[in-house]
C-alpha cells in the first residue's frame, strides 16, 4: 500500500488526529495527513463534527446543574461538624 | 487559631458546595462523603498555613482537589484493570485490522446531536452520564480532568503518571467509545 493510500484508507489514524487536534495542537504533517484523509472520507468528517459537539455538551453537563442537587444528608452533616469542634477543642 | 477561617461554621458554608464537586468527578456517593469529611479533617490540620490569599471556599475546594486525584491515582495503578480490556475489546471491530478504515456496521451515522431539541436535552444527558459511566476508571479520570477543570496535557499526565503517548491513546479510545455508545442509545 503506498503511503497516499495509507492515509486515505486509515480512519483510526484519522480519528486520532482529530482528537489531538481537538484539545492540543497538531504538528504541520499531521494536519496534512488529516486534511487529505478528510477530504475523501465523509465518515470522519461526521466523527469530527461528532466529536466535538460531544466534548461541548460533557463540558456543559460538567458545569451544569445536573449535581447542583445533590446534597448531604442533615446527619451526616451534624456528625460532620461535630466531629470537626472535638478536634478544634483538643488543640 | 487562624482567624481568617472559621472551621464552625464549615460544614454549613460548604459541605453541600464540596460534595456536588465530587460527586460529579467520583460517581460514587460513599466514597464522595469520605473525601468531603477527610478533606475538612486535613484542612482543620493545617489551618495555620491558610494565607488568605483565596477564598475559604476556594481553599477548600483545592484540598479536595489532590484528594480526587489521589482516588484517581490509585485508581489507575490498581493491578486490575480489566475494565479496560474490555473497554478495548469493544471498539475492537470499529476498524479494518488491515487498512485501519471504519467498518460499514460500526462506522459514524448521523443520530441528531447537531440539532439536538433542548427538551430532550435532559434524557440525552441522562444517556451522556450513562455513557461515561461505562468508561474504565483510568479513562474516566482522563477524560474529566480534561474536559471538566480543563487541566493542561502536562498536568493530567505528571499526576497520574502517563506518558503523553499513553494520554493521547486514552482521549482517543475514550472518545471512540463514547461515541459509538449514544449512536447506539440514542437514535
Amino acid at each position: 500500500m503506498g503511503p497516499l493510500k495509507k492515509i486515505i484508507n486509515n480512519c483510526k489514524q484519522a480519528t486520532f488526529l482529530i482528537e489531538k487536534k481537538l484539545i492540543g495542537k497538531l504538528t504541520l504533517r499531521e494536519k496534512m495527513v488529516l486534511g487529505i484523509h478528510l477530504i475523501g472520507c465523509s465518515w470522519c468528517r461526521l466523527y469530527d463534527i461528532q466529536s466535538r459537539k460531544i466534548g461541548e455538551m460533557v463540558r456543559q453537563l460538567f458545569h451544569s446543574s445536573v449535581s447542583a442537587d445533590a446534597r448531604l444528608d442533615d446527619n451526616f452533616k451534624k456528625e460532620l461538624q461535630e466531629r470537626i469542634e472535638e478536634k478544634l477543642n483538643k488543640n | 487559631m487562624n482567624n481568617l477561617l472559621d472551621p464552625h461554621q464549615w460544614v454549613k458554608a460548604h459541605a453541600d458546595y464540596l460534595y456536588a464537586y465530587t460527586i460529579t468527578r467520583i460517581n460514587d456517593e460513599e466514597q464522595a462523603k469520605d473525601l468531603v469529611q477527610e478533606t475538612f479533617l486535613a484542612a482543620l490540620e493545617k489551618v495555620n498555613s491558610f494565607e488568605g490569599k483565596s477564598s475559604e471556599r476556594t481553599w477548600l475546594t483545592a484540598i479536595l482537589r489532590n484528594k480526587i486525584v489521589d482516588v484517581y491515582r490509585k485508581k489507575s495503578s490498581a493491578l486490575i484493570n480489566s475494565d479496560i480490556s474490555r473497554a478495548e475489546q469493544e471498539q475492537a471491530d470499529f476498524f479494518d485490522s488491515d487498512t485501519g478504515h471504519w467498518t460499514n456496521q460500526r462506522a459514524p451515522q448521523q443520530f441528531g446531536i447537531d440539532n439536538h431539541d433542548p427538551i430532550l436535552n435532559k434524557e440525552f444527558n441522562q444517556i451522556l452520564l450513562k455513557c461515561m459511566q461505562k468508561l474504565p476508571a483510568l479513562w474516566m479520570s482522563v477524560f474529566t480532568m480534561k474536559h471538566m477543570d480543563d487541566e493542561t496535557t502536562d498536568i493530567i499526565c505528571a499526576e497520574l503518571k502517563l506518558t503523553a503517548s499513553n494520554f493521547w491513546v486514552i482521549i482517543h479510545r475514550t472518545k471512540l467509545n463514547l461515541r459509538a455508545c449514544l449512536q447506539k442509545n440514542w437514535i
